[in-house]
C-alpha cells in the first residue's frame, strides 16, 4: 500500500491551492497584489496550478512606489506576458502629483508609508473586493494573527481586536459595499518553507535574490543598495560587494546581506543557517515596535 | 528536511501563569527557532520592564494591547521545523471569556496540549480546555504536568493529576491521553530529558510530538470531494475541458470509480484527476485537484462528489453541538446563512435542547439563550438538504458555520451530531 498522507510543502501547497479557489469562488473581483518578491511570485505561481489549465482569472495588482529595483519592473513585465493576465498599477508617483499624499522629509524618508494610499486607491477605483497577498504569519507579530480572509471596513482598515473567527477550512468573504477582504494563501509558510518550494518547483525569481556585484552603503546594519534616490551621508562610502537580497521592497529601504549564494540550493542552506529573521533588513519594520501593526490597521499590505 | 516530512498542527490552550508562553518559548528557543534579532528585541522588552533575566514568555507577545496587558487575546499562530516535522502551534488564550478563540485554534489541530500546574492539580481551567479538545474532536491530547521543580519532581504530585485527570476525562471522548511531567521554566522534559526525573520512562514532550501517529487522524474510508469551482478554459487547446475543482475532505478517489454527484443524484465515472499538467491515479485527503468526469453533468459550487457505494446523509434538519462566537446572542428562531463544506444555505435555530456548562461539564435545561462563548446542542433546519456526516466520523463534512446575514459576520460554529 502506498502512503496516503502529505508532506508538509504539498499539504501547505495544498492549503494555499484550496484559498486561492475560494477566494475566486466567494469574490466578484479579486487580484492578485504582485510586488515583484518571492511570497508573490510563489502566490501566482499557487494561482496559476489552482486554475490550470485556465489562465489566472484575475489581474495582478502593482502599487509602484518609482523607488524600484529596475530587475523588479522586468521580471514583472516578463511574467505578465508569459501568463496572459491583466496588470493593474497604482502609482505613488501619481498620488504625489495629485496631493493625495505628500513625500516623507529627512534622512530616512521612504514612500513605504505613502504606498498605503496609493494601494487603497487602487482597489477603490478597480472595485477590487478582495486583494490576495503574500504575507506569512511567521514573518512578523502583527501577522502572526492575521486571518487567510481578513476583513477591511470600508475606509480600508483593520482591524485585529474585531476580526472573524475562523473555523476549520470553512472561509466567511461575505462584506458589504465598498468594503474588501485580504486574503493570504500562504499564511501558514515560512521564509525555509518558501525557499524550499521555490527551489523544488524551480519557480524564476528576479536576480536580485541571488548574489551578484553591486554598489552599496552602509547604513542600519546592512547594506542599502546605490540608486538615483540615495542621499549620501558624510561619512558614508559607496563600495562594491558582492550581495544579495533576502526580501525585496523599495530600493531605498531593503538592505542586501554579503553572500555567495548564487544558486537555489545555496540560498536555502544559506537560509536555513541564518539566524536574522528575513525582515531584520528592512528599515520600515525597525520605527518602532508596532510599526507593522499600526501601518496594518490603516491598510497596508 | 526529508521529503517525506509531515506537517502537525498543534494547539496550546492556556494563561500566562500556566507557563504556556514560557512553554511555547520554551519550544523555539531549544530548537532553535528564535532568531538572534527576536531574542534582542525580547532582551531589550525584558530590561525594559525590569525583568530579571530574558522572558521567554514576550515572544508570544502580539499586539500592542496584548502586550500592554500581558495576556493572549486572540489566536496567533507560530511555526517551528525540526529535523523530523514541520510544526504549527495555535497559541490560544485560556481564560473563560475566550473560549471562542480556544475553538478557533482547536478545529485544525491535530494535537492539543493541556497544561496542568502541578501544585495546584486539575482545575476548572483544566476541564474547560479538556473538554473543548474533545468537542472538537482532536485525534491527540497530551497533558503536560507543569512546575515540576516546584514540587520537587516528585512522582506522587504527577501521579496525582494523572488520577484527577482520568476521573473526569472518563466522560469525555478523547481517543489518545498522554502524560509527560516538565518544567517549562528549566527546560525539563521539554526538548531534553530530564535528569532530576529518573522515574519517568517515557519521551519528551517534543520527541512526542516529533514521533506520533497522525496519518490516520483524516478519514481514509469515506471520500468526499466538495466541488469549489469549476474550471472551463476558454483557449483552443483545452476547449472541452471541464474540471471540476477542491479539496479532497476524506476518502480516496481514484480513475474509473464510478461517483454520484449530490445532491442531483447523477452517476458517471471518475476520467481523470489534475494538478497543474501532471495526471494523477488517485487523490486522497486534503489534495487539492481537479478532477473531470466520463459524462457531462451539470456541477456548480456547493455540490458533493462521493463515491456511488458510499454516501453521506442528505438532510435538512440536523442537530448540532452549537458554540456562539458572537457578542450578540441569538435571536429566537432567526435566520442564518449555514456553510457547509463549499455550500451555503439558509437556516434557522428550532430548538435549544440545552447548554453546556463548560466547567461543571453538566447540562443545562432551563437556559435556552445563546450567548458569547455559549455551547449547546441545537437542532437546526436548513432551506435544503446539507451533505453530512458526523462530526465524530469526518471533521470536514461534520462542521457548519452560520453567518448573520443583517452583519456578515460569523456568528457560531457548529459540529454535527
Amino acid at each position: 500500500m502506498s502512503k496516503y498522507y502529505l508532506n508538509y510543502l504539498d499539504e501547505l501547497e495544498s492549503e494555499a491551492i484550496f484559498v486561492l479557489r475560494e477566494v475566486w469562488a466567494q469574490f466578484d473581483n479579486p487580484v492578485i497584489l504582485f510586488s515583484g518578491g518571492k511570497d508573490s511570485i510563489l502566490v501566482t505561481h499557487l494561482a496559476k496550478k489552482a486554475f490550470y489549465p485556465a489562465k489566472i482569472p484575475f489581474p495582478l495588482m502593482h502599487v509602484d512606489t518609482g523607488h524600484n529595483f529596475p530587475e523588479t519592473i522586468k521580471f514583472r513585465d516578463d511574467i505578465i506576458k508569459d501568463l496572459g493576465v491583466q496588470l493593474i498599477v497604482g502609482s505613488v508617483q501619481e498620488s504625489i502629483d495629485e496631493g493625495r499624499v505628500a513625500e516623507e522629509k529627512g534622512k530616512n524618508a521612504t514612500r513605504n508609508a505613502l504606498q498605503i494610499t496609493t494601494l487603497l486607491d487602487a482597489i477603490e477605483s478597480n472595485k477590487v473586493d478582495c486583494a490576495i497577498g503574500g504575507g506569512r504569519r511567521d514573518e512578523e507579530k502583527a501577522r502572526a494573527k492575521e486571518r487567510f480572509f481578513s476583513h477591511r471596513d470600508d475606509f480600508g482598515q483593520w482591524d485585529p481586536k474585531n476580526q472573524r473567527p475562523e473555523l476549520w477550512n470553512i472561509f466567511n468573504g461575505k462584506h458589504f459595499e465598498g468594503e474588501h477582504f485580504r486574503a493570504f494563501p500562504i499564511s501558514n509558510w515560512t521564509e525555509m518553507d518558501v525557499w524550499n518550494y521555490i527551489k523544488r518547483e524551480n519557480i524564476a525569481i528576479p536576480s536580485l535574490y541571488f548574489a551578484h556585484e553591486r554598489e552599496v552603503v552602509w547604513r542600519q546594519d546592512s547594506w542599502i543598495p546605490n540608486s538615483e534616490f540615495l542621499v549620501l551621508e558624510d561619512h558614508e562610502e559607496v563600495v562594491t560587494k558582492k550581495v544579495r537580497f533576502r526580501t525585496l521592497g523599495d530600493i531605498t529601504i531593503t538592505g542586501g546581506i554579503e553572500s555567495d549564494a548564487d544558486t537555489l540550493e545555496k540560498i536555502a542552506d544559506e537560509v536555513s543557517g541564518m539566524r536574522q529573521t528575513e525582515r531584520g533588513n528592512r528599515s520600515d519594520d525597525k520605527r518602532s515596535e508596532s510599526a507593522m501593526e499600526d501601518r496594518k490597521r490603516q491598510g497596508y499590505f | 528536511m526529508l521529503d517525506n516530512n509531515q506537517l502537525l498542527r498543534f494547539t496550546t490552550a492556556g494563561s500566562v501563569d500556566d507557563g504556556k508562553s514560557t512553554l511555547i518559548g520554551r519550544l523555539l528557543y531549544d530548537s532553535k527557532s528564535i532568531f538572534e534579532d527576536q531574542l534582542q528585541a525580547i532582551e531589550n522588552t525584558s530590561k525594559k520592564k525590569g525583568h530579571e533575566g530574558v522572558d521567554l514568555a514576550l515572544f508570544t507577545d502580539g499586539l500592542r494591547d496584548e502586550r500592554e496587558q500581558g495576556i493572549t487575546i486572540d489566536v496567533a499562530y507560530r511555526y517551528f521545523t525540526t529535523p523530523k516535522r514541520k510544526f504549527i502551534i495555535a497559541d490560544t488564550p485560556g481564560h473563560i471569556q475566550y473560549t471562542r478563540n480556544m475553538v478557533t485554534g482547536a478545529s485544525t489541530a491535530n494535537a492539543a496540549i493541556i497544561l496542568v500546574d502541578a501544585r495546584h492539580g486539575v482545575i476548572e481551567q483544566t476541564r474547560r480546555h479538556s473538554f473543548i479538545a474533545s468537542l472538537l474532536q482532536i485525534p491527540h491530547v497530551i497533558v503536560c504536568v507543569n512546575k515540576m521543580d516546584l514540587v520537587d519532581f516528585s512522582e506522587d504530585a504527577y501521579n496525582n493529576v494523572i488520577n484527577q485527570f482520568e476521573e473526569f476525562s472518563s466522560k469525555m471522548l478523547v481517543k489518545d491521553v498522554r502524560f509527560i511531567p516538565i518544567s517549562a521554566l528549566l527546560g525539563d522534559n521539554v526538548v531534553n530529558r530530564s535528569e532530576n526525573m529518573d522515574w519517568y520512562q517515557g519521551a519528551p514532550l517534543l520527541h512526542t510530538l516529533e514521533n506520533m501517529h497522525i496519518s490516520s487522524d483524516i478519514n481514509k474510508v469515506d471520500t468526499r470531494f466538495p466541488v469549489q469551482t469549476v474550471i472551463r478554459p476558454q483557449s483552443d487547446a483545452h476547449r472541452d475541458y471541464r474540471g471540476y475543482a477542491g479539496r479532497v475532505a476524506s476518502g480516496i478517489l481514484r480513475i474509473g470509480d464510478e461517483i454520484t454527484v449530490l445532491p442531483s443524484g447523477f452517476t458517471s465515472r471518475v476520467k481523470s484527476i489534475d494538478v497543474l499538467d501532471k495526471k494523477l491515479e488517485e487523490a486522497y485527503a486534503p489534495m487539492s485537484v481537479s478532477v473531470t468526469l466520463e459524462d457531462d453533468i451539470d456541477i456548480s459550487r456547493g455540490d458533493m462528489i462521493v463515491r456511488s457505494n458510499n454516501k453521506p446523509e442528505a438532510s435538512q434538519d440536523i442537530e448540532v453541538m452549537l458554540c456562539w462566537l458572537h457578542n450578540n446572542p441569538a435571536k429566537p428562531r432567526a435566520k442564518y446563512s449555514i456553510r457547509h463544506t463549499s455550500n451555503e444555505q439558509k437556516a434557522m435555530i428550532k430548538e435549544v435542547v440545552y447548554k453546556f456548562d463548560i466547567n461543571t461539564l453538566e447540562r443545562n435545561n432551563e437556559d435556552k439563550e445563546l450567548k458569547m462563548n455559549d455551547i449547546s446542542k441545537v437542532k437546526i433546519r436548513t432551506t435544503k438538504p446539507l451533505m453530512v456526516d458526523s462530526y465524530r466520523e469526518n471533521r470536514t463534512t461534520g462542521s457548519v458555520i452560520l453567518v448573520d446575514d443583517a452583519t456578515n459576520e460569523t456568528v457560531a460554529a457548529g459540529m454535527i451530531v
